[in-house]
């Protein structure tokens, strides 16, 4: 038999009777789940999944599940296919080891695979001080538990929320209370909303839409405490310049932390910013050698953009989370140069005041931007982003159907400022900073270090930094 | 019946308001939201909006149901 035959026997016997196992039961885990199946993998497939549900999409939680129109249980994703699994959910995965080929699991049981995917997303960031997050009438938004329990708070008509963080779900609650008719005062430690994903120049607008929707809006702050009342229930939140606020609910939306803790002394090249992997979706170790057995997909992966000079990207987008386990599962079972890239264009979507944002294309890569069609005044406008005389990013206000448009032209590295798209073209059409927060400020990222002389020896190892 | 919609490719041509509008709505002008979970009853009027939609965003479960999910 030559290698070829024995490589492709064995690759026809892994299809037949390998076992995956998936740790992530959300969007990604059941989207690459039904890519497996699709692709004629009839191994044995087990997914794990730290919360006891079946998979459900978030999107809606932060928006027509907070108005309690929808409820949280009515978000459970379509299946597309039957993916015979062993489902585990309820139980988190709590280890690695690579030698033994194991998953540990929190009940003490270890899984065997032959591979793996790793599809384990984010958690929302809690607000520090664990006594006050503790408190009654404090919420994070991540999952649908933590939906249902805000909507309830919503729903008994809170007298004032306070938000802290005007990111996209801050923003996105504060539209909610707006439309319940709930008093919000959104605290924001950076110039404007939305600046970190955006910049300050569309940063500017939503926080005048915020404004003309009755948000208290107060940015370059920060929320200092957070005070309770004796029986436990959140009254006020105290700010950073000595000012304090009155409020029964209090919603952190600091961001998201990945969940990477788990993968801790796996040797993966997984961290605080998440599990580095090629674009085909193959989980690099620490030294940056790829793997054969272990894969990423959706908000914990981190790849290589080819558009974007090849850094290292971590897209927390819907569309990410599908085609990233997409890609991912059909590499599983898949040999090279059979293998597809995950070469996606990122895109999001945001509904808030009424006013729907997309973008295409990463904002933050540009320092230009330029606004190329529709009215700021009116809030319907298209504006795209620039990095070195090209077209690198795309938002729009109530414009969407232009983004294609303006995707084609990011595809194909199209000129910044880019050709005018011929219609409804705004008076002036001059490019100006995009005005993005400063990369260069000091952070307490861990660093890596490389150890040892010999090549065998010269390894990379992970130091947290500590202060 | 399950369904999704993929935002990112809505372009918020209305059609599924149009068509079922206890399903489908937007807030503002193209701002889509929407029941992901209709009743059955609703089966026929989803399925007309999925077919209509331009951009085809409109994703229905073709199989119901979980399948042998234990908690552990």
């Amino acid at each position: 038999m030559t290698l070829r035959a024995t490589v492709a026997e064995l690759v026809r016997e892994f299809r037949a009777s390998g076992r995956i196992v998936i740790v992530g039961a959300s969007l990604a885990g059941l989207r690459a789940a039904e890519t497996l199946r699709e692709e004629g993998f009839t191994g044995s497939l087990t997914i794990i999944g730290d919360e006891p549900y079946e998979p459900y999409d978030r999107p809606p939680l932060s928006k027509q599940v907070l108005k309690g129109w929808v409820p949280a249980d009515h978000t459970k994703l379509p299946r597309m296919r039957e993916v015979d699994a062993d489902w585990r959910l309820g139980v988190a995965a709590t280890g690695l080891d690579r030698a033994t080929k194991r998953v540990r699991l929190a009940d003490g049981e270890q899984v065997p695979y032959d591979r793996l995917l790793i599809a384990t997303g984010t958690r929302a960031r809690q607000w520090p001080n664990p006594t006050e997050a503790a408190l009654q009438g404090v919420h994070t938004i991540r999952s649908r538990d933590d939906a249902e329990q805000l909507q309830k708070a919503l729903a008994e008509s809170p007298s004032r929320v306070v938000v802290i963080g005007a990111g996209f779900i801050g923003s996105e609650v504060a539209s909610v209370c707006r439309e319940l008719g709930i008093p919000v005062t959104v605290v924001e430690r950076g110039s404007a909303p939305l600046v970190g994903a955006l910049g300050g120049v569309i940063g500017e607008i939503a926080a005048q839409m915020q404004r003309d929707h009755g948000v208290d809006l107060r940015c370059g702050l920060g929320v200092s405490s957070l005070e309770g009342d004796s029986g436990g229930h959140v009254r006020r939140a105290h700010l950073s310049d000595g000012t304090a606020v009155d409020a029964d609910v209090v919603v952190a939306s600091l961001g998201s932390i990945r969940n990477v803790e788990w993968l801790e002394g796996s040797g993966l090249a997984a961290g605080f910013w998440g599990v580095g992997c090629d674009a085909g979706g193959r989980v690099f170790d620490i030294n940056g050698v790829v793997t054969d057995s272990i894969y990423v997909a959706g908000d914990v992966a981190r790849a290589p953009h080819v558009l974007y000079e090849y850094q290292f990207l971590a897209m927390e987008h819907w569309d990410n989370a599908v085609f990233g386990a997409e890609v991912a599962a059909h590499n599983m079972v898949n040999l090279e140069p059979h293998y597809h890239p995950h070469l996606l264009l990122p895109g999001f979507w945001s509904g808030q005041f009424g006013v729907n944002i997309k973008s295409v294309g990463v904002p933050p890569f540009g320092d230009e931007i330029v606004f190329t069609q529709g009215s700021v005044q009116e809030r319907r406008f298209a504006a795209a982003y620039g990095h070195r005389g090209r077209i690198v990013a795309a938002v729009t206000f109530d414009h969407g159907k232009w983004l294609e448009y303006y995707g084609k032209l990011i595809e194909r590295s199209g000129p910044f400022p880019p050709p005018p798209p011929g219609w409804d073209q705004p008076p002036d059409m001059k490019p100006m900073p995009a005005e993005f927060p400063d990369p260069r400020v000091p952070t307490a990222v861990p660093d890596v270090v490389l150890t040892g002389h010999a090549p065998s020896e010269r390894t990379a190892e992970f130091r947290p930094r500590r202060h | 019946m399950r369904i999704v919609v993929d935002l990112n490719r809505c372009q918020g041509y209305a059609q599924c308001v149009y068509l079922a509008h206890e399903v489908f709505r937007l807030n503002g002008q193209e701002a889509l939201t929407y029941e992901p979970n209709p009743d059955d009853e609703r089966r026929l009027q989803v399925e007309r909006a999925a077919a209509a939609c331009p951009v085809q965003a409109i994703v229905i479960a073709r199989v119901d149901g979980a399948e042998g999910i234990a908690t552990s």
